[in-house]
């Protein structure tokens, strides 16, 4: 489903938006990006990252500690 | 973030301070907004531009930080603001730091950096505090320009956020 899955595990602030900037920024527009993180922050942080550069959080889960998030490149 | 169209937000950073701690907020706040489309300007004057050098050597200190607490062993350590007048204490202070830095996953301040400047942030080094300390432009990394306050004054005019750290 995912075009790329990037691993931001471990990763703290601002580690996780840093990484997955550098992975939208090599992907085409309507790919979709997973991204898997550890951080708590990155829930509020991933939403705000999306809002802010036009690129589209389509789902976000979290199994234990891990959060996962699907974007969507715009 | 090189497509600057009138929709594009900008911000500007005084960096005024060289200790580890220090530098983080500047370098975090710097290299997320660049990653969130914004155009980002770093000013590096005084004991800040010291984060431009090419060798970092970045030491934390107790003294005036009474609200330094280090976890350990669940607890919280208090550091005492007497304690760096005992040689070696802001060594150690810095070393437990940068483990902890490390171990929680904290990105060290010399990735930040290069972080910063593979985002085109924009950093300029004061020419005042390279006159006053004596650091030459070979000294720090490539990639930065020399300016002064009209320098920043320009930036800040045009920018939406203006930070002062």
């Amino acid at each position: 489903m995912a075009d790329q899955v990037l691993d931001a595990k471990g990763l703290n602030c601002p580690l996780p938006i840093l990484k997955t900037k550098k992975a939208i920024k090599g992907m085409s527009a309507g790919q979709i990006l997973k991204v898997m993180a550890t951080d708590p922050g990155s829930i509020a942080d991933m939403a705000a990252f999306c809002n802010q550069t036009g690129n589209e959080l389509v789902s976000q889960s979290n199994e234990g500690d891990v959060y996962t998030f699907e974007i969507k490149v715009a | 973030m090189l497509d600057a169209g009138d929709n594009t937000k900008k911000m500007t950073i005084i960096v005024t301070k060289g200790t580890l701690d220090w530098a983080y907020p500047p370098f975090i706040l710097g290299t997320t907004a660049a990653a969130m489309d914004v155009e980002v300007t770093m000013f590096f004057t005084f004991y800040g531009l010291s984060l431009l050098k090419k060798d970092l050597d970045l030491k934390v200190s107790t003294l005036g930080n009474p609200a330094m607490q280090m976890p350990m062993g669940g607890m919280h350590m208090s550091m005492p603001n007497i304690l760096p007048i005992i040689p070696g204490v802001d060594r150690m202070t810095t070393t437990m730091m940068k483990n902890l830095i490390k171990k929680k996953g904290v990105a060290s301040i010399e990735d930040l950096r290069e972080a910063a400047v593979e985002m085109d942030v924009k950093m300029i080094g004061c020419q005042m505090t390279m006159d006053l300390f004596e650091i030459g432009k070979e000294d720090m990394i490539d990639g930065i320009e020399i300016g002064g306050a009209a320098t920043w004054m320009e930036e800040a005019s045009k920018s939406d956020i203006n930070l002062y750290i």
